[in-house]
C-alpha cells in the first residue's frame, strides 16, 4: 500500500512530462524537467535578474505568518467565547455571518487605505482568509465540550475563569487545529491576490509568479507553484505533528 | 456545626419543589413534588423509582446543578446555593477531563483548593491506592475500561473530601460483570471511608446490594412514597432469603408505581 506514496507522484510526473513534450498540454505549458530548470535560474538568478528566490520564498512567509498569527490569535478567543457563552454569540455570530462570505479581495481598497503599500496590507488580506475557518471551527469546538465535564468541574469547586481555561480550552483544542490548519491552507491561497497589491519591494512567491505570467515565463509560474505547494504542504505536516504531541490525550 | 457527628443528620431536603418549563409547549412540567427527607452522617442511602420519576434531578437538586422551584437544601445545617466541593457527584459519564491524565484528574479539584501541586499529587496518590489505581496514574482516561474510569472519577471527588458523595447511576453503563465488581468494591471503600453516600439507581438489586436505607419514589411528579430499612449486614449475599425478599418488596412497590404512572 505504501509504494503507491511514492508511485503515484512519479506516475503523474511521467505522464506530465511526456504530454508536455508531445505539445499536448498547450503552446507555452512547460515540462517537468523545465520547470526545475526554471527553479534553478530563478534560485540563481531571479526573476526580475537580481530578486533572487530566496527573498520571495522568506517575503510571503513573513506575510503568511503574519496575517496567519494575527488571525489565530484574535480568532481563538473570540470563537472561545462565542461558542461557551450565548451573550458572545448573539451578539458576534451576525457580524462574523455576514463578514465571512466577502472574498478577501474585495477587501483590497480598504487594506491599501488603511495600511499603504507594503507587508501589512498583504498580512492583512491573508489575514481575512484564515481567520473566519478559525473562528467557526474554534466555536464547533467549544461548544463540542461535553456539558457533564463544566458539571463535574463546578461540583469540585471550579469558578466561570476556571472553568473557561481549564476545560472549555482545553476542550476546543481539537477542533482548534482542524481550524489552524484549514486556515493555512486558505492563507496561502490568498497570498498571490494579497501580493498583487501588497508588494513594493518586489519579493513575494505571488508577486513573481504574476510577474512571470505577464511575460510567459510558464516555467516560473509553475515553479512558484511548486513551492508554495511544498511549504503549505511542510506547513501542515508542521501542524500535524504539533497535534499530535499536544494533544495525544485522543 | 453541631449536627456534623456521627449520627447527626448531614444532610436535611424540607419540600423540595422542581418545575421545568417545557421549551416546545411552554408547558410547566412538575418533576419533585415536595421531596422531605434526612440523611444522617455515613449512611449509605440508595434512591429508587420508575424511569424519568425524577431520581436524577433529585440528586442534581442536592449537587446545586439544578435549582429547585421551592424548598429548601441543608448540608451541615447551612442551605445550599449552587455546586461546591462538599458535595461531590459522580456521573454515570463518569466525566473525566479526557485531556488530563488518570493524576491530574485526581489533582483538578485539590489545586482549585488552593493545595500546592506537591501536595495535591500525593494526596491524589493516595486516593487513587485507595480505589486500587497505583499503576495508572500516568494513563489518560481513554485507555482505561469503564470500571476503571469510574474509579478514578470516584477518587477524584473523595480527593476533595465531600461531606457527601452524591451518585448518579454510575455503574449503569458497565457490563453486568464489571457493576458486580464495583458494587463490591464501593461497599468496602465505604466501609474504610466515614462518608455519606447518596445513590440513584434504577436496579432495585443494586439497591438492596449496596443501601442501608432505599428511598422509593412516586412516578413523575416524584415524592417519597416507600422508605426500606435494610439491616443485613456487609458485605451482602444475593443469595440470601432476606436479600431476595426484600428486593421482592422493592419489585413490588415498583410495579405498582409503574402501573400508577402509565395510567
Amino acid at each position: 500500500m505504501k509504494k503507491w506514496k511514492v508511485i503515484s507522484p512519479l506516475v503523474f510526473i511521467v505522464l506530465w512530462q511526456v504530454l508536455a513534450s508531445a505539445g499536448a498540454l498547450g503552446k507555452g505549458v512547460p515540462s517537468p524537467v523545465q520547470v526545475v530548470q526554471g527553479l534553478y535560474q530563478l534560485t540563481v538568478t531571479g526573476f526580475p535578474p537580481g530578486y533572487k528566490l530566496l527573498g520571495d520564498i522568506l517575503s510571503s512567509l513573513a506575510r503568511v505568518l503574519l496575517g496567519f498569527g494575527i488571525a489565530v490569535v484574535l480568532a481563538v478567543p473570540i470563537g472561545i467565547l462565542m461558542g461557551w457563552s450565548s451573550w458572545f454569540d448573539v451578539v458576534l455570530d451576525p457580524i462574523v455571518e455576514a463578514l465571512r462570505p466577502i472574498p478577501p479581495l474585495a477587501w483590497l481598497p480598504f487594506a491599501l487605505v488603511w495600511f499603504g503599500l507594503g507587508y501589512l496590507s498583504a498580512a492583512f488580506v491573508i489575514f481575512l482568509g484564515v481567520f473566519f475557518p478559525v473562528v467557526l471551527n474554534t466555536v464547533a469546538g467549544a461548544r463540542s465540550v461535553d456539558p457533564y465535564l463544566e458539571e463535574a468541574a463546578r461540583t469540585l469547586g471550579a469558578d466561570r475563569r476556571t472553568i473557561l481555561l481549564k476545560v472549555i480550552v482545553p476542550g476546543s483544542l481539537p477542533s482548534i487545529f482542524t481550524g489552524v490548519r484549514i486556515g493555512i491552507g486558505v492563507g496561502w491561497m490568498t497570498l498571490v491576490a494579497a501580493e498583487l497589491i501588497g508588494v513594493k519591494n518586489g519579493y513575494g512567491l505571488g508577486y513573481m509568479i504574476m510577474n512571470a505570467g505577464e511575460v510567459a515565463r510558464f516555467d516560473y509560474v509553475v515553479g512558484g507553484m511548486v513551492v508554495i505547494g511544498l511549504i503549505g504542504f511542510l506547513m501542515d505536516r508542521a501542524i500535524k505533528y504539533a497535534e499530535k504531541r499536544l494533544l495525544k490525550w485522543r | 456545626m453541631e449536627m456534623s457527628g456521627s449520627g447527626g443528620t448531614v444532610l436535611e431536603l424540607r419540600s423540595l419543589e422542581k418545575m421545568f418549563t417545557e421549551k416546545k409547549t411552554g408547558r410547566e412540567l412538575e418533576v419533585l413534588d415536595g421531596i422531605d427527607l434526612e440523611i444522617g452522617q455515613g449512611r449509605f442511602t440508595c434512591v429508587v423509582g420508575p424511569s424519568g420519576c425524577g431520581k436524577t434531578t433529585l440528586l442534581r437538586a442536592i449537587g446545586g446543578l439544578v435549582e429547585p422551584t421551592s424548598g429548601e437544601i441543608f448540608l451541615d445545617g447551612h442551605p445550599v446555593t449552587g455546586p461546591g466541593p462538599e458535595r461531590g457527584m459522580v456521573f454515570q459519564e463518569y466525566a473525566l477531563f479526557p485531556w488530563r491524565t488518570v493524576l491530574k484528574n485526581v489533582t483538578f479539584g485539590l489545586t482549585l483548593k488552593g493545595i500546592s501541586a506537591i501536595d495535591a499529587r500525593a494526596s491524589a496518590r493516595e486516593y487513587l491506592e485507595t480505589v486500587g489505581l497505583t499503576d495508572y496514574e500516568n494513563l489518560y482516561p481513554r485507555e482505561l475500561s469503564g470500571g476503571m474510569k469510574q474509579r478514578v472519577a470516584i477518587a477524584r471527588t473523595l480527593a476533595v473530601e465531600p461531606r457527601i458523595l452524591l451518585m448518579d447511576e454510575p455503574f449503569a453503563s458497565l457490563d453486568a460483570q464489571a457493576r458486580n465488581g464495583m458494587q463490591e468494591f464501593l461497599v468496602e471503600l465505604w466501609r474504610e471511608t466515614p462518608v455519606t453516600i447518596v445513590f440513584v439507581t434504577h436496579s432495585v438489586d443494586e439497591a438492596v446490594f449496596l443501601g442501608q436505607e432505599i428511598i422509593g419514589l412516586s412516578g413523575r411528579p416524584a415524592r417519597i412514597v416507600e422508605k426500606f430499612t435494610n439491616e443485613l449486614p456487609y458485605p451482602r449475599n444475593r443469595t440470601d432469603a432476606a436479600f431476595t425478599d426484600l428486593r421482592a418488596r422493592i419489585l413490588d412497590y415498583l410495579t405498582k408505581e409503574m402501573a400508577d404512572s402509565y395510567v
